[in-house]
């Protein structure tokens, strides 16, 4: 019998609104599925469960919002037998069911509870007083975004400040950012790397491919990233409780930045391991689901380093801030072309420069250059990424 | 296909991609990446959107030439003419 209770979904999330249960009592659920969804500083975030059963009961009722640890929900192990409940005694099989320890949560709404809207759109939503069952959705997937809430709040709408969920991330974004120039000593590399193998590379394999079949150089940035990583000790793990925790597969943290304000860092499992194309797949899912959509608790909590790229029309480079618990983050500048020494002499050249922020209790800078080279190293061969 | 026609589809599948960008708000000439804060990664979805829709596959190079509302509409007439 185990207890589902209200994860952790970020090192500093205090409490989460629970709203939405995708299970109810008798259903089976493997480790690994959703069950629920919470909202929190960071958006709508669904949470799973870690162990195999049938859920027996649930607790915890819709619309509330709960600390970090408090039981929501009572899991019945494989083979197990039901609860007992307030029962002790065993009685015919005729009886009635045993009273409920504790009160029935109110009818779960399982219309909205199906309602797949953006965390902007359920911010304005309650702001303004829409409910989102009676809106239309547009988005990926018939999703509800900012635009139906608009349109369904038409005459509704205040002239408010700027919309809550934001205000909420932003001091999510603050308090973590404090915290790791708090805790973490921080140390910097910089490295410029020559990226024209891999822009020649790309611009060949991408002039070949339809726009579904198309990679980014983002992409090899990332799996570029998470081979050096597993390579190189004291970059990829969690540091938690006074000890570094290294992690076998790197779990690539990416930045994707909000339009309208705001960033999140949801992570792609293991990928290291995946080639590139699947994990351009990967990452589009990951962006997509950031932006509109939902992300799941292990993508919040599970990252082992992170990767914020400015992408193509940004400034050269970025001292980013370590997101804790890991230990290293890389900042990918936007490429661009620079007169670079290539065999005596200056030629033009694509460039990205590189920052690495590093965390001294784990590693110092040879290591953390050893790991910069590597980079540039599998960079100078994309076609064996 | 009329340019109107051409516009609605380019816009449809630009807000999309974007859902926060509202169709009425862009301008003939606003810049889908510093004006609208497209990243390269809505670009590719965006691109990946008007094959889908229109069977216009836009290679690499000529992403510039979509680069505004007017733009794409003039490129995409003169792509399916």
């Amino acid at each position: 019998m185990g207890v589902f209770k209200m994860p952790s979904l970020g090192a500093d999330m205090e409490d989460g609104k629970l709203v939405e249960w995708l299970v109810g009592p008798g259903d089976t659920v493997k480790r690994g599925d959703v069950v629920a969804v919470v909202e929190t500083q960071k958006g709508a975030i669904e949470i799973e469960i870690f162990e195999d059963g049938v859920v027996e009961r649930i607790d915890a009722a819709l619309g509330r919002t709960f600390p970090v640890g408090a039981p929501l929900a009572v899991i019945r192990g494989e083979g197990e037998a039901a609860a007992p409940a307030a029962m002790p005694e065993p009685k015919p099989a005729t009886v009635e069911q045993p009273a409920k320890p504790f009160a029935a949560p109110p009818p779960v709404l399982a219309d909205a509870g199906e309602i797949p809207a953006s965390p902007a759109a359920r911010a304005r939503a309650a702001e303004i007083g829409v409910d989102l069952s009676g809106v239309a959705g547009t988005g990926p997937g018939g999703a509800i975004v900012l635009a139906d809430v608009d349109q369904a709040g038409t005459g509704k709408r205040k002239p408010t400040k700027q919309g809550l969920d934001l205000d909420a991330m932003r001091d999510a974004i603050a308090a973590a950012m404090t915290r790791s120039k708090h805790e973490i000593p921080h140390y910097y590399l910089e490295h410029e790397i020559d990226l024209q193998a891999a822009d020649d590379w790309l611009r060949a394999r991408n002039a070949d491919c339809p726009p579904e079949g198309r990679i980014l150089m983002g992409t090899l940035f990332v799996k570029a990233m998470a081979l050096a990583a597993a390579g190189v000790k004291g970059m990829n793990g969690q540091y938690i409780d006074g000890t570094f925790q290294r992690s076998e597969t790197v779990n690539a943290g990416i930045a994707v930045a909000l339009r309208g304000g705001g960033l999140i860092a949801p992570a792609i499992m293991d990928a290291a391991s995946l080639p590139l194309d699947q994990l351009m797949a990967a990452m589009r899912d990951l962006v997509a689901r950031a932006r509109s959509g939902r992300l799941k608790g292990s993508e919040m909590t599970a990252g082992t380093i992170t990767l914020s790229s400015l992408g193509e029309n940004g400034v050269d480079g970025m001292t980013a801030v370590i997101y804790p618990p890991q230990v290293a983050i890389v900042a990918f500048g936007t490429p661009r072309p620079a007169p670079r020494v290539v065999g005596g002499a200056v030629m033009a050249r694509m460039c990205v420069h590189v920052t690495l922020a590093a965390d001294h209790r784990v590693s110092d800078g040879r290591r953390g250059a050893k790991f910069l080279k590597q980079i540039d190293t599998l960079l100078q061969s994309p076609e064996d990424l | 296909m009329t340019e109107d026609e051409l516009r609605t589809a380019f816009l449809e599948e630009l807000t999309s991609v974007a859902p926060d960008i509202v169709a009425d708000d862009v301008g003939g000439n606003d810049h889908i990446q510093d004006d609208l804060e497209l990243d390269s990664m809505d670009v590719l979805n965006l691109v990946t959107a008007l094959h889908e829709r229109l069977g216009v596959d836009i290679p690499e190079a000529d992403y510039t030439r979509i680069e505004t509302l007017d733009k794409a509409v003039a490129y995409l007439a003169e792509r399916l003419g």
